[in-house]
């Protein structure tokens, strides 16, 4: 056997040394404020690593598949995984370390990254069950973590029993397409559809497993519950990496295992985006606290992705993932900032952030940026990956769809106002004090912003991702 | 040897905004004017080796068979919307914008060295020099921009360093409001210019200006959309567009409003922009697409150009023969010439000696920018030294500015068509190509020639001769500072026009014998003789000929003084009409039906938002309930229609 095909593996291999490095190294460390800053450093060597180019190529009989495009999808999460950390590490240092559960939030949250590089990996649907499955209970135990909150505990639980909902109809709507085509590979089972009342049950129930981790209309529910209870890093990690892996799944499988049901998934992605833009919107409208806002943006900005789903060729798959990463940027900005702010004041709501700029300049300016991106205002990144959507849209003639995706981006930008309007405009008696912050959470944050701000003017960035969607 | 180094042209002006630009508090007076002046010096000399490396040091493929070809020096793809079609970013090095890289630093230069004079003692003497950076990179991105996208933008960035440095003077109304203007103005022509790039876009698949100057690329497009709309092509009309973009930098009639409002600027950034550089920008535009213009419809939209630059010429040659205000006679001068240039280009052909009109254009720009920015300084310095704007303060003035008064005949005398003077070669060839072309613009053009005469002859003598009237302090020769740019364009006045422009810079690239034809020389001496001893005649010494004159005038003459009321026009086109009688409608339509509309909008949102908020219990058996009535549902919904 030739054990360089094992390196395709490269990525979940480096992956699984990090947890295992780390898992000895909380026991060996008295110090336990080591363990974090090992965490972060080997997580940044795994990053590096995965920046190394990669073959294109299948292991254990197609159970496991590479490519370019996988793998620099691959690369967008450990980014993102990256700065998460980088920014939660006050966090940690401030509530894990009096628990002495800092290796344990590193392992559960590397191991829940794990599952989601098998699942985005997977040429079978046995292979993506186990990758999601692995994806989602460490999350559901991270969100739990802070076993004094009641809130927290709630928010662990109610994940739990979404997830579980969620993955038993996914299975129920697997089996069900095993039947109809005698395979569970992607390869064999492409094409052997159709249309009939079975397979639509199948596609609907497989969709669902999915649209749960993306958090579509109606499947969203556990979302602002989970969001606001969860700890901060917690559930900027759900929001994006999660939810990111999650499309990506979503669209391999429209595009390559059922791409003779076109006519079922436009439909219903079209309707689906509608209802989640709106939804989305109408509940983000009235929030106070932060958390619950962004989770309500985030399922908005999710009927969003669902629009660059509909034309089903490259164009499509250059959209959205150059959407989702900057979404994944973005939405890091804003939780950073989020989390930064609690953590030294513990405020979290809308109107304690009045007079914030006065007090802490810069967190405003990365917060103002965030939330321009997520508001789709040139010339930050946020606004051509919103405009490659409607360039995706207009492909398919779906003028209605970019009309009301329109509106929707208007009633949107009213309420992302709404924040930076109270950190920027408002005067407050008593504002949030000024505060520093450590360097980690520093150089993430500026990292960041200044991604957002570079990739808006620099465009290569979107050709080269354009030139390795060649999934067909 | 590597084009990269061309990119130092644009990066020092901006690095230069941007170091004087966020350290406009700490940097004081001298310092900062000194860094921009360094800073544009390093510029220009790396401009001038650009140029003549492209003209004589054998820069690679600057010529081939004795032809001047394009050069990219750099070019990166920015943005790609198709194999043809994508916005690029880079550097374009050919006769014209090479011609370009000697005039826009040279004239910027001068303006810094002039400002450090000029602006000593303003509160805002650094950020004047930030924007003269901003001013001085966007001109030459502009003029080395290598394609339609790309000098839209530095075009739109030129307006913007305008508009900063008109309204310099912020805490006075009517700068504000004349920057205001100037801005809304071009932005007005600009939306034609961009629609012209969209149809360019659209329908020629190309922004590339290598590819627009393809005569073969043209011939397609001629065959391809034939005539399309009243006899001409959608390209000719997308150049019609383009052109009125270019007007309304250039302040052709009628988007001509703002210029002499523009004058309430300083002095030396009327000099560098409102004479030299951005002005000339629609030109520049013209014939950066020349080939396109002359080949398309057999020169359709050329016709326009040549019209509208031949009625601009004599307009505003009339308007400056009754004007005080002698920034505002150096206005209208500057329009009446520009109309010159445009009206060159009109009756220009393309290949060899048809070509003359385009070589004496670029040839009357080059010239013109060096004697106007000359006249520009010279008036800046006299209101300086007089602190006043308007000629009836003035009078006498050779005997305490010997420097200024010397140097304003030497420009005076050239933009009159005195030999050997820069301005009588340029002229006597625009004059040739008129004849050649056009017997109706020769005319025109000739009798402009005397005019303009005129009119800065009476300027001279009304400044420098005259009587004198009782100065409160006694006027003084301003600093070196002021000075030295002065003698430096001087120099350049004079020795300009025995640059070889008919083997440089063409229209196809290629070099063509010109010759004197000496009944051209004859008349235009003749008549440029005749405008200066008749305003010596009037204006030497103090008189009641000119009041004569003007009695026997009349209602011409007063017309002429208020610039026949073309504001005014503007004014009750905008508030007649457009404001009081669509726009106040509008309003109440606004207020009354759509704001209630969207009131309602936004309170059925915040009413839905409030009714479906029970969808969200917090308990998780709903959430499971609708998560599978959802699954449900979306399936019944597809059974249905399957």
């Amino acid at each position: 056997m030739n054990w360089n095909t094992f390196l395709l593996m490269r990525h979940e291999i480096v992956l699984a040394i990090t947890i295992l490095i780390l898992l000895l190294a909380d026991i060996f460390t008295d110090d336990k404020k080591k363990v974090n800053i090992i965490a972060i450093v080997l997580f940044a060597i795994h990053t590096v690593i995965g920046l190394l180019p990669l073959e294109t190529g299948t292991l254990f009989g197609e159970m496991f598949v590479t490519t370019p495009l996988i793998a620099a999808f691959k690369n967008i999460l450990n980014i993102g995984v990256l700065l998460i950390l980088l920014i939660s590490s006050s966090w940690v240092n401030a509530k894990m370390l009096p628990l002495k559960k800092v290796g344990e939030f590193y392992v559960l949250i590397i191991a829940s990254l794990l599952g989601m590089f098998y699942m985005i990996s997977s040429g079978h649907f046995i292979m993506l069950y186990i990758g999601l499955e692995l994806a989602t209970l460490p999350v559901a135990a991270l969100a739990s973590y802070d076993v004094f909150s009641r809130k927290s505990s709630e928010a662990g639980i109610k994940l739990i029993l979404s997830a579980a909902l969620s993955s038993g109809i996914l299975l129920f709507g697997i089996s069900i397409m095993y039947a109809i085509s005698g395979s569970l590979y992607f390869s064999q089972m492409a094409g052997e559809f159709g249309y009939s009342y079975l397979s639509i049950l199948g596609l609907i129930m497989i969709f669902s497993g999915m649209a749960f981790k993306i958090s579509l209309v109606p499947f969203h529910f556990w979302t602002a519950d989970v969001y606001e209870g969860a700890p901060t890093p917690v559930a900027s990690f759900l929001s994006v990496i999660s939810k990111g892996a999650a499309v990506f799944m979503l669209m391999i499988l429209l595009f390559k295992v059922f791409p003779d049901m076109k006519w079922v998934w436009t439909y219903l992605l079209y309707g689906i985006a509608i209802l989640t833009m709106f939804v989305g919107n109408l509940f983000a409208l009235r929030q106070q606290n932060l958390q619950r806002f962004l989770a309500f943006s985030s399922v908005a900005q999710a009927g969003f992705i669902m629009m660059g789903l509909l034309s089903a060729d490259q164009l499509a798959v250059s959209a959205v993932i150059y959407f989702i990463a900057i979404y994944v940027l973005s939405n890091i900005v804003i939780f950073g900032a989020v989390q930064m702010i609690g953590l030294a004041s513990d405020k979290w709501n809308i109107d304690d952030y009045n007079g914030l700029y006065r007090t802490n300049p810069k967190i405003s300016l990365a917060l103002m940026i965030g939330l321009f991106s997520l508001a789709g205002i040139p010339p930050i990144a946020g606004f051509f990956g919103k405009f490659f959507l409607y360039v995706v849209a207009a492909s398919q003639e779906y003028y209605w769809l970019i009309f009301i995706a329109v509106v929707n981006v208007t009633i949107s930008l009213y309420y992302y106002l709404l924040v930076i309007r109270a950190a920027f405009l408002r005067k407050s008696d008593n504002p949030i004090p000024h505060f520093t912050s450590d360097i980690f959470a520093k150089i993430g944050i500026g990292v960041a912003s200044a991604i957002l701000l570079g990739l808006g003017i620099y465009s290569p960035f979107y050709d080269y991702i354009n030139s390795i969607s060649n999934i067909f | 040897m590597d084009l990269g180094y061309t990119a130092l042209i644009l990066l020092i002006p901006i690095s230069l905004f941007l170091i004087l630009g966020f350290n406009f508090k700490r940097l004081k007076e001298p310092v900062s004017g000194i860094i921009g002046t360094v800073g544009l010096g390093i510029t220009a000399l790396i401009s001038y080796y650009t140029a003549y490396s492209y003209f004589f040091g054998g820069m690679e493929g600057a010529k081939i068979d004795g032809v001047y070809q394009k050069v990219y020096a750099m070019n990166m793809v920015w943005i790609n919307f198709s194999d043809t079609l994508h916005m690029d970013m880079g550097i374009l090095i050919d006769p014209i914008s090479a011609m370009m890289l000697i005039v826009v630093p040279t004239i910027s230069l001068m303006v810094h060295l002039y400002s450090v004079g000029y602006m000593h003692g303003e509160a805002g003497f650094t950020r004047f020099f930030a924007y003269l950076g901003l001013f001085t990179f966007s001109m030459l991105g502009l003029v080395l921009a290598t394609n339609l996208f790309m000098i839209y933008i530095f075009w739109e960035m030129v307006g913007v360093s305008s508009y900063l440095l008109i309204g310099y003077y912020y805490n006075k109304p009517s700068a504000v409001l004349a920057a205001k203007k100037a801005f809304i103005v071009t932005r007005f022509a600009d939306f034609g210019f961009l629609m012209g790039i969209l149809m360019i876009g659209f329908y020629g698949e190309s922004w590339d200006f290598k590819v627009l100057a393809d005569p073969a690329f043209i011939a397609g497009l001629q065959a391809k959309f034939g005539a399309a709309f009243m006899g001409i092509s959608v390209i000719s009309w997308a150049l019609i567009f383009i052109f009125i973009g270019g007007a309304g930098k250039s302040a052709m009639f009628p988007l001509h409003i703002w210029l002499p409002d523009a004058m309430e600027g300083p002095t030396p950034v009327s000099a560098l922009i409102h004479a030299a550089t951005m002005v000339v920008a629609g030109v520049f535009l013209v014939a950066r697409l020349f080939p396109l213009f002359s080949f398309m419809d057999d020169g359709a939209a050329l016709q326009v150009v040549a019209y509208t630059g031949a009625f601009t010429t004599i307009f505003a040659a009339i308007i400056a023969f009754s004007q005080y205000d002698i920034k505002r006679v150096l206005a209208f001068s500057t329009m009446s010439q520009i109309g010159y240039m445009m009206l060159a280009l009109g009756v220009s052909g393309y290949a060899g000696h048809d070509g003359l009109g385009f070589m004496a254009s670029m040839f009357h720009l080059f010239t013109h920018a060096m004697f106007k920015a000359l006249l520009f300084l010279a008036a800046g310095s006299i209101i300086h030294a007089v602190h006043s704007n308007y000629m009836q303060d003035m009078g006498g003035l050779r005997k305490y500015m010997p420097i200024t008064h010397i140097t304003f005949l030497i420009a005076a005398l050239a933009i009159s068509g005195i030999p050997p003077l820069a301005g009588f070669f340029s002229k006597d060839e625009i004059l040739v190509a008129a004849l050649h072309d056009n017997i109706l613009i020769f005319g025109v053009t000739y009798l402009v020639a005397g005019m303009t005469a005129f009119y800065m002859f009476r300027l001279y003598f009304r400044i420098f001769w005259w009587n004198e009237p009782n100065y409160k302090h006694t006027p003084q020769e301003a600093p070196k500072t002021m000075t030295i740019p002065l003698l430096v364009l001087a120099f350049m006045t004079i020795i300009s026009g025995f640059i070889p422009f008919h083997s440089l810079v063409t229209a196809d690239g290629a070099a063509f014998h010109t010759h004197f034809n000496w009944y051209m020389v004859g008349a235009s001496v003749g008549i440029g003789t005749f405008g200066i001893l008749f305003a010596m005649l009037m204006y030497k010494k103090e008189n009641k000929l000119s009041t004569r004159f003007r009695a026997a005038f009349g209602v011409f003459y007063i017309w002429s003084y208020n610039k026949f009321y073309i504001d005014e026009i503007y004014m009750f086109v905008t508030k007649k009409i457009i404001f009081d009688r669509i726009a106040a409608p509008s309003a109440w339509f606004d207020r009354h039906i759509v704001d209630g509309a969207m009131n309602g909008i936004g309170s059925g949102t915040e009413w839905i938002s409030d009714k479906i908020k029970g969808l969200q219990s917090g308990r998780v058996q709903d959430y499971a309930m609708f998560f599978v009535s959802g699954v449900v549902v979306i399936a019944m919904i597809f059974w249905y229609y399957l």
